[in-house]
């Protein structure tokens, strides 16, 4: 659960100064007025190298290598393959490419689903409790829970709720109120997505809901003043000022929302174990998997990188447009 | 101006039916975790066939999960300290001075973010068992070990809340503490780093709930000893029986230290995560 905001907003704020006017506070010496900034980011800098460039310099070689488990205790001396490891990944008449564009296309889909969801629960959440009424700010507690809720036992307990046999899902759907035939199973077979769906949805929908509460404190009281002063009503107030002044808030959010729902491991790993379930193969279980199981890890890797240009592609791609309308709206 | 009916009435009925959504694995977490075994084994009951406390003991006997515990302690405390130290210094100086390749910085600890933790395991994986066998030294499986794969998330978002959070202390006050003589670093530990105190804890408390909660490392990177709860719940799930109510009752107990914290700094967590966005 890497979720940070940290946005394109707050990068035009580091851009906005023009070089040279940014006034830090007076230092002597010239040397250190230097050298200052390089040593405060040293450590940070140091790291940053050993946990993200290394990895990521050292992952783009694996995906050139034959890197089987035999190669494992020294990796350096797996042979070179070229591009063999990606032409496996993306051969999608055999079985390994079949794969992982089956996984790929279940990941867009649920990505899809599942932003649109905790989005609309969250902003929907959101905007009805922006005015104060009895017993709102124990409900914003409550609906905070399951975002701060470990992920392990949070969706162990959903694991144990769609039980087949002692989970209240059917209890409740079967037993109850007699809506299904028979007593489905939700952990295997094509009803795993709708599991996954729901509790990836629970989790999720809290932080849609934080990130939009904090949009609405930033909207003007006079624009509402100024509206109801025209006679406009509650809902009409929404969708006029409300909804269009969170653009921006949501421009961020969703590209957040739909980073953090696609790489998502955590929780169908805990929810299906090692093994997802063909309808809910997300691809990062998907690459853990096809890595772990076989020992393949040059295939792994090739994966990975693969993972890796599609979402720089469509953040690079989403970035450009939400910043060309940011423009274009503030003319 | 009152709200009109239609409007309270379609918030009651959305917040209650969203309520309700919320509140039902707490309710089944907390109900089944006081229930005996035939009642978490056979078919789901809401109202129990009798009370117990008894998986609030048992939990501790059927995995180490005391162990699991200071394992987690120590790996989750120590990554938010390491992140959150390092990350004072480096959010102080872009908050702070302008410099060659400071935009180079902030747009690459932003882009990691991005990354998904498979993209990093595999080659973490492989230079740990590399070194292991080079060297002797056990970075696979040691605490240590993991504690470096938690920065590879814990450092950037530490940084990037840090920065939001040292923007809003006004310059004007550590300006004011240089001219009465205070070095930079004076300026910072005796100025903005006590203005930014509730920020600061607020993204120990992120980093930390992040790290406790992760899964995908700690499912690769541990031995039997160095087991976090992530991976030591599933020790509750035998090959012929599984002790749901004992599952519920111990995550509950892992769950109650980061919940209280959550709900205690969501104040001042809330507006770390939103100073970017909404801005």
């Amino acid at each position: 659960m890497t979720t940070t905001i940290s946005t394109p907003a707050g990068q035009a704020g580091v851009r906005g100064k023009a070089p040279g006017t940014a006034r830090g506070p007076r230092r002597p010496g010239r040397l250190r007025r230097i050298g200052l900034p390089y040593l405060l980011l040293l450590p940070a800098l140091a790291l940053e190298l050993l946990v993200h460039l290394v990895p990521i310099v050292i992952g783009f070689v694996m995906s050139f290598k034959e890197l089987t488990q035999f190669y494992l205790r020294d990796w350096t001396a797996a042979p070179w393959t070229a591009f063999d490891n990606f032409s496996v990944a993306v051969d999608f008449d055999a079985p390994v490419g079949r794969g992982l564009l089956h996984s790929f296309w279940i990941t867009c889909l649920f990505t899809v689903l599942s932003v649109g969801l905790c989005w609309l629960l969250g902003t929907t959440a959101a905007v009805y409790m922006q005015e104060t009424f009895a017993g709102r700010g124990l409900l914003r507690a409550l609906f905070l829970v399951p975002y701060a809720l470990p992920v392990y036992a949070a969706v162990i307990t959903w694991a144990f709720m769609f039980q087949r046999d002692n989970g209240l899902i059917n209890h409740v759907l079967t037993d109850q109120l007699g809506l299904t035939d028979g007593r489905p199973f939700w952990l295997i077979g094509d009803n795993s997505f709708i599991a996954l769906l729901t509790v990836s949805v629970w989790k999720g929908w809290p932080f849609a809901f934080l990130i939009v509460m904090a949009g609405l404190q930033n909207i003007p009281k006079e624009l509402y003043e100024a509206a109801a002063l025209d006679g406009a009503g509650v809902w009409q107030q929404i969708r006029r000022i409300t909804l269009p002044s969170l653009a921006p808030v949501n421009q961020v959010l969703v590209l957040v929302l739909f980073l953090w729902t696609f790489n998502d491991f955590n929780t169908p790993f805990v929810l299906f174990g090692k093994a997802a379930p063909e309808a809910a193969d997300l691809i990062s279980v998907h690459i853990y998997q096809s890595s772990f199981a076989t020992w393949n890890f040059g295939t792994g890797a090739a994966m990975s990188v693969l993972l890796l240009g599609f979402l720089l592609l469509v953040t690079g791609v989403y970035l450009f447009f939400t910043s060309r309308g940011r423009k274009v709206s503030h003319v | 101006m009152a709200a009109p009916r239609s409007f309270v009435w379609s918030r009651r009925i959305f917040l209650t039916l969203l309520a309700a959504f919320v509140a039902l694995p707490v309710f089944v977490m907390v109900s089944s975790s006081l229930k005996p075994l035939q009642d978490v084994t056979g078919e789901f009951r809401w109202i129990p066939s009798g009370l117990t406390i008894r998986p609030y003991f048992d939990i501790w006997e059927t995995v180490p999960l005391a162990d699991y515990f200071v394992n987690s302690l120590i790996v989750a405390g120590a990554a938010t300290v390491c992140s959150v130290v390092i990350a004072v210094f480096a959010a102080y100086a872009v908050s702070r001075y302008s410099f060659r390749g400071k935009r180079v910085f902030t747009v690459t600890v932003l882009s990691t973010q991005m990354f998904p933790g498979i993209l990093f395991l595999l080659p973490l994986f492989l230079i740990y068992v590399n070194i292991g066998n080079a060297t002797g030294i056990a970075l696979f499986g040691s605490r240590g070990g993991l504690i470096l794969t938690y920065l590879t998330f814990s450092l950037p978002f530490s940084i990037w809340m840090l920065i939001g959070y040292f923007e809003s202390v006004p310059r004007d006050l550590d300006e004011a503490a240089t001219v009465d003589g205070c070095g930079p670093l004076g300026a910072l530990f005796r100025v903005v780093v006590p203005a930014a105190i509730p920020g600061i804890v607020a993204v120990a408390v992120y980093a930390f709930m992040t790290a406790w909660g992760e899964v995908l490392f700690a499912s690769v990177m541990t031995n039997e000893t160095t087991r976090t709860l992530a991976v030591g719940l599933q020790g509750y799930s035998t090959q012929n029986d599984v002790y749901w109510n004992q599952i519920m009752a111990a995550s509950l107990v892992v769950s109650i230290p980061v919940v209280a914290g959550f709900l205690l700094l969501q104040r001042y967590l809330v507006t770390g995560l939103t100073a970017g966005a909404v801005k």
